[in-house]
């Protein structure tokens, strides 16, 4: 891969087959038949199947999918807390799969570190330990490790729990201390299991406000794991859509929304209000002869929910640019056409 | 690289306990009285005499320990073995005196001239013997019955619910020296033997047998206490005769009447001192030793008291076994 | 033949589900008047496996000290052991009482508080009391001894188990059958190897008490929770790292069961280990047994029962322990206290327990014994000898007289039905080794006199555990019963029957009876509280009686608990009977037994160690059922 510097993560041709006869699964046919059919004539099953992408740099890059469709194995292939069966995994640079074992827990150390669904926990140590679990193991004096887990722990406003025990406080603010102990080692790339599947709804909405504001103030690489399409589509700057093993789809939440690729991804975003993720990009035209283009003027990337005040507040149609060019114009006809179900043409620029 | 290092270890390890290996006598716990002193403060040293099952036995046992740790300021430690394991225990250390021994030419061949880890102390002056016994009601009943040629006869009067269709023949414990499995066979009797497990078993039995008129038929020996409280009769199996009990499986014939001896460990005999020039000299009778016996069981008086008792009232006697 | 009865499963259609059991019993019954006095096996003194052991035995006690095997490997490690062994002994006899009460005090004091604190100060005090101070120290080093071992072994072992699958499949038939394995059964080999004394009766508790520690340790590390372990190895830990970080912490509670566990299993067998020369209270006991004195045997088993209640509430207040809770100030306080005071002590006090402060028992209660020898004799007699007269003889003369390949045949059939193919073929297969050993005959005495044990045992277990299932009150006064009896070492439960009944099998049924009905109670009546309420309510909303309740819907859904109950049931009373050869009970036990007390028999005495232990896999897949054995967690003695 030409770019692979360029990128955070990049994964290519990645396999994980469970069960004993993998590697034979791997090397002939089989692999090709769908999971049920595979299990039934191997008892093997294939939880990761040819999977590649690419994470860029700073991006927060949702892997979402039903249930049992392979996220989790996927996500712990990366840093090979199970070992891929097939495939090239390069995180920053390096090849993953080519690591020592010994390179690999550096590489966990210092560059990658994981938050999971059940918090994972370590209930026979405070929090301030639990926090600094992760710098201890690298053999970081006490005290110092002590300092960075306070500050981590005010950073996910845990202030004053240091000496609680994990059992005494909320789930939410237990994952609170999953988080900052993911990251008290500072590392470029984190990882998220499911991390809020197991929380309220209110918690939820805070915790994710709070990976977005620690996003931005932090500024990692973030993969996220969510069977929760609007988790995905808050947090996401680009989505990878998981059936069976397998990306069905990878764009960003417009382009799932617009254009699924099949009835899978279809019926995934199907709920999602579209006014809220597509962009007027996708309803945009030429304007027509003679039209007005003294209207209010929109960048491409505007929610088109966003678009509507603009729109009803002029008599003219808006102007929607792509930097300094005219990308086209949206009047209230197709905002209101849109807004009614009917199926909008595709007009925007491939 | 870790299976270098720890073979390393190991070699290292055996090298250092020296190359000659280790036997079982090479025991931490010294059973040789000097290293014991120092358990508690002025004793001369430690002396452990097994103590086997049975009251006469013990009678002596407790004696010699009253007058070493009184006498020639010893400690004394008794621990329970049964006779053949005790003659093990003068390999392992754990033991250095049997003060009564019953014979066992085929241990004193093993431990005292192949092992040579055992020595001969001497007689005890007891004299001893086994036989089978019924209570004299059932003599004055069958006189014949005392012959063993007639005791098909009357096994009917010895069932009981353990010996099922056969007549009961009562042992004591397992340990104790026994043909009774091969006389039975040899002799073609109609018996079982029901092991009661203990001397006790078989006092309770005999008395009950001569009280309630129970007929009974046990093993049994001279010297004991109970002869005197108890009418027994002795059984006349076919007399023994010199080399007639040389094959075990073999035995058609009586016990022989037995000089019992004491017995003691090489080491103590070496390195003992006085506590063994004790035991050597150590010699009583048989009603010495049934009188002590007698105190332990039926006054009531723990084995220390029945010795202090006798030590008191038979100081000549012990006074000539006390080392210049 | 009646074990071809077992318990009914729906029969195939058209015939009564009892009709095939039945028409099973009327052959077996039939072959049986055929061929019955012909192909017995009576037992033979002089077997050639019997022999074989002994000359090997003979072999190797002259070369024990040439042979490298023994010098270099065996030895060293009697060595080792006997060595250790020395060590505690020493250390605890230079703390003297004064010091071992303060620091058992401490060591209770930190575990549970102070009320265990005061439990094992009293308790260490209570072995002084019975004038049992020296024998009570021999045994508490024997057991520190043995345990540590067990812990040192088992422990590492454990672990290993709970992380790999691998490991674990090959430990768990090895510790089924251990723990199977009834005490007597571990002795002979060991004198054999590691001669006699001390060092020998450290190593056979060790082994005997090994298997809870590794069970339970594997348990405690395969339940840690695995996205712990993940986070900790996605945070780069080394496999070392997790281990000491994560796994042990976490397991840490449970594997204060394992402890304690381990710790009672070697008090059950530490008593026992004095059969080969092991030094401490089993001595006294066995000095009672041989005496036939009570009185001189009560004391010992109390100051064993006694060591054993210190001893497990102290790990069990341990485990229980929160997690959190760090120890306050004033229990550190308190427990430093309390060990400085005793060892200050030391120098003051006598290190031997003072004699005139020792309450001495052995007249009264041989009195008391006697007593009640003479006055219950009509009635203990009369159960002794129609028990013996009309369930005992019968079926021992009937398992005797019939045929082997008959008896063979039936317990085929009966675990066939019970337990399905492969556990009958296993029980097939050693039912034939007995048979090869030469132990034919002994081996069916000793079945016949568990037989009816277990049929009594059952009878009472059931009885008990319905009614305590049936009556909460009944139910609550029982519990700790139960609880405390199943703290009690196997041996102890021989003192009661020994004063009863003398010397005879019945002796060794009713010690048996009384050891394994708590466990079974406790199992029926777990079986039948485990009977969903909902199809309580709905039997009950149809109409039943609370008898057609029981009858219909409880007994049968408690099923597997209940053949579980027969499990274990059995498994208990066949250790307890082959202990029992020390009292009466004869055959297998008490060639054991003979084994160690005649040179001669020392082979059979081996061997018929190992025909008990064929005999505990025989029973034990015959009865195994549809299900595995309970949570280790539950099983306390075997
Ligand atoms: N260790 C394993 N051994 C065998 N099969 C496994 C293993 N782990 C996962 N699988 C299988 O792989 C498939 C994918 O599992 P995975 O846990 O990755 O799904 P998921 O998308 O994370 O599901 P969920 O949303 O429920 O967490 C499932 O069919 C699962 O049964
Ligand atoms: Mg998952």
């Amino acid at each position: 891969m030409g770019d692979s510097h360029s990128a955070a993560i990049t994964v290519e041709g990645l396999w994980k087959i469970f069960g004993p006869k993998a590697q034979k699964v791997l090397d002939s046919e089989d692999r090709h038949l769908d999971p049920a059919a595979l299990r039934e004539k191997t008892g093997c099953t294939a939880a990761v199947r040819d999977v590649g992408f690419e994470v860029r740099p700073g991006e927060v890059f949702v892997v979402m999918g039903l249930s049992g469709s392979g996220k989790s194995t996927l996500v712990r292939c990366l840093t090979r807390l199970i070992e891929p069966s097939a495939g090239d995994i390069t995180i920053g640079g390096e090849n993953i799969g080519r690591a020592s074992p010994a390179r690999l827990r550096e590489i966990r150390r210092h560059q990658v570190s994981m938050v999971f669904q059940h918090f994972g926990l370590l209930p026979h140590r405070k929090v301030i330990d639990n926090v600094a679990y992760g710098l201890e193991i690298q053999g970081t004096p006490r005290a110092a490790r002590h300092e960075r887990a306070e500050e981590i722990l005010s950073l996910v406003g845990l202030d004053g729990h240091a000496d609680a025990y994990p059992d005494q406080l909320s789930g939410g603010m237990q994952q609170r201390v999953g988080l900052a102990r993911a990251l008290a080692v500072d590392p470029q790339v984190m990882l998220f299991d499911e991390p809020f599947s197991a929380l309220d709804p209110l918690i939820r909405r805070d915790m994710q406000a709070e990976v977005i504001r620690l996003h931005r103030e932090v500024g990692k690489t973030l993969v996220f794991i969510t069977h929760d399409l609007s988790e995905a589509l808050k947090l996401g700057e680009r989505i990878a859509i998981m059936r069976a093993g397998s990306i069905v789809q990878l764009g960003t939440a417009e382009e799932l929304v617009g254009a699924p690729a099949d009835d899978y991804v279809a019926d995934f975003v199907r709920d999602v209000p579209r006014s809220h993720v597509l962009t007027l990009r996708w309803l945009c035209r030429s304007p027509e002869p003679g039209e007005s283009l003294d209207g209010p003027e929109l960048p491409v990337s505007t929610v088109i929910r966003d678009a509507i005040a603009a729109s009803s507040a002029s008599a003219h149609p808006i102007r929607v640019v792509d930097g300094d060019e005219l990308a086209g114009v949206v009047d209230r006809v197709d905002l209101l056409s849109f807004l009614s179900g009917q199926e909008t043409p595709v007009r925007a620029g491939a | 690289m870790k299976i270098r290092l720890l073979a390393g270890l190991l070699a290292l390890g055996l090298t250092a306990m020296g190359c000659g290996g280790a036997t079982v006598d090479t025991s931490t716990s010294s059973a040789a009285p000097e290293a014991g002193a120092s358990a508690s403060g002025g004793s001369a040293g430690t002396v452990k005499i097994a103590i086997n099952p049975w009251v006469g036995y013990e009678a002596s046992a407790n004696v010699v320990a009253y007058l070493l740790e009184n006498e020639l300021n010893y400690d004394v430690e008794l621990p329970e073995i049964k006779e053949q394991l005790a003659w093990e225990g003068f390999e392992t250390g754990d033991v250095d005196v049997i003060i009564e021994n019953w014979g066992h030419p085929d241990l004193k061949k093993q431990f005292i001239e192949e092992k040579k880890v055992a020595v001969e102390a001497g007689s005890t002056g007891n004299k001893g013997v086994i036989g089978w016994y019924i209570p004299k009601w059932m003599a004055d009943e069958h006189p014949d019955i005392t012959d063993w040629k007639n005791l098909n006869k009357y096994a009917e009067l010895f069932k009981t619910s353990e010996s099922g269709d056969k007549g009961q023949l009562l042992f004591g414990d397992p340990s104790y020296v026994s043909n009774e499995a091969a006389l039975i066979k040899n002799l073609k009797l109609n018996y079982k033997i029901v092991t009661g497990g203990s001397e006790a078993a078989l006092i309770k039995g005999a008395q009950q047998a001569q009280a309630q008129k129970k007929p009974l038929l046990f093993y049994f020996w001279d010297p004991h206490w109970l002869f005197s409280q108890t009418e027994l009769v002795r059984v006349n199996l076919p007399p023994y005769t010199e080399g007639c009990d040389a094959d075990p499986k073999k035995v058609a014939c009586d016990y022989p009447e037995m000089d019992l001896d004491k017995i003691v460990s090489k080491k103590f005999a070496d390195t003992g001192g006085k506590a063994y020039e004790l035991v050597k000299n150590f010699n009583w009778t048989n009603e010495d030793q049934n009188a002590v016996a007698d105190d332990m069981t039926n006054n009531g008086m723990t084995g220390e008291d029945a010795a202090k008792k006798w030590v008191e009232a038979n100081p000549a006697k012990w006074q000539a076994w006390i080392p210049k | 033949m009646s074990s071809a009865t077992a318990v009914g499963r729906p029969a195939r259609l058209g015939l009564p589900r009892w009709a095939a059991p039945a028409g099973a019993a009327v052959l077996f019954a039939a072959a049986y008047l055929v061929f019955r006095d012909t192909a017995t096996l009576p037992h033979n003194k002089e077997a050639a496996p019997f022999l074989a052991v002994t000359e090997l035995r003979e072999w190797i006690d002259d070369n024990r000290n040439d042979n490298p095997l023994f010098l270099y490997f065996l030895n060293y490690i009697r060595l080792f052991v006997g060595g250790l062994y020395d060590a505690f002994h020493t250390v605890l006899l230079a703390l003297g009482w004064p010091g071992i009460t303060g620091v058992m005090g401490a060591l209770g004091w930190l575990s549970g508080g102070r009320w265990i604190a005061a439990l094992a100060v009293g308790g260490v005090s209570a072995f002084g009391l019975l004038g049992l101070w020296e024998s009570s120290v021999d045994t508490l080093a024997l057991v520190a001894v043995a345990v540590l071992l067990s812990l040192a072994v088992g422990i590492p072992l454990g672990v290993w188990a709970g992380l790999s699958w691998r490991v674990r499949r090959v430990l768990t038939p090895v510790l089924d059958v251990m723990q199977i394995m009834p005490t007597f059964a571990y002795l002979a080999p060991l004198a054999l190897f590691f001669h006699i004394g001390a060092p020998a009766g450290a190593i056979a508790t060790m082994i005997y008490a090994i298997p809870p520690a590794i069970r339970i340790t594997a348990l405690a590390i395969s339940e840690v929770s695995p996205t712990a372990v993940e986070a900790s190895a996605s945070l780069g830990a080394t496999g070392r790292q997790t281990l000491f970080k994560v796994y042990l912490p976490l397991a840490r509670s449970t594997m204060a069961l394992a402890v304690n566990q381990t710790i009672m299993m070697a008090l059950s067998m530490v008593v026992i280990a004095n059969l080969i020369s092991a030094p401490g209270l089993g001595g006294d006991i066995i000095r009672g047994l041989s005496r036939a004195q009570v009185g001189i045997m009560l004391p010992a088993g109390v100051a064993v029962v006694i060591m054993a209640v210190v001893l497990d509430r102290m790990t069990m207040a341990l485990s229980r322990r929160d997690a959190h809770a760090a120890t306050s100030r004033a229990d550190l306080a308190g427990a430093g206290a309390l060990a400085v005071a005793g060892l200050a002590l030391i120098p003051v006090l006598p290190r031997v327990w003072p004699e005139n402060l020792t309450v001495n028992v052995v007249a009264e209660v041989n009195d008391a014994v006697r007593w009640a020898e003479t006055n219950w004799y009509p009635v203990t007699t009369f159960i002794k000898d129609v028990t013996t007269r009309a369930l005992l003889n019968p079926l021992e003369s009937l398992l005797t007289s019939a045929p082997w390949w008959l008896v063979a045949l039936a317990v085929l059939a009966a675990a066939w039905r019970v337990s399905g193919l492969r556990p009958a073929l296993t029980a097939l297969a050693c039912l034939l080794a007995i048979a090869l050993l030469g132990l034919w005959e002994h081996s069916m005495m000793t079945m016949s006199t568990v037989a009816v044990a277990v049929l009594v045992t059952l009878a009472i277990g059931l009885l008990l555990g319905v009614a305590a299932a049936r009556s909460p009150r009944f139910s609550a006064v029982q519990r700790p019963i139960l609880d405390a009896a199943q703290t009690m070492p196997a041996f102890v439960y021989l003192l009661p029957a020994l004063a009863l009944f003398g010397t005879t099998r019945f002796t060794a049924i009713f010690a048996s009876v009384i050891y394994a009905v708590p466990p079974v109670v406790r199992l029926v009546e777990d079986g039948i509280r485990a009977v969903p309420a909902t199809v309580v309510e709905a039997a009950a909303s149809a109409g039943s009686t609370p008898r057609q309740l029981l009858w219909k819907v409880q007994l049968p859904m408690a099923r597997r608990a209940i053949l579980l109950a027969a499990n274990q049931g059995i498994v208990m009373t066949l250790a307890m009977v082959v202990i029992g050869g020390l009292v009466g009970a004869g055959a297998l036990g008490y060639d054991v037994v003979l084994g160690f007390s005649q040179r001669t028999d020392f082979g059979m005495g081996f061997v018929a160690g190992i025909a008990t232990v064929l005999l505990g896999v025989m029973l034990d897949r015959i009865t195994q059922g549809a299900d595995r054995r309970s949570s280790p967690r539950k099983r306390k003695f075997t």
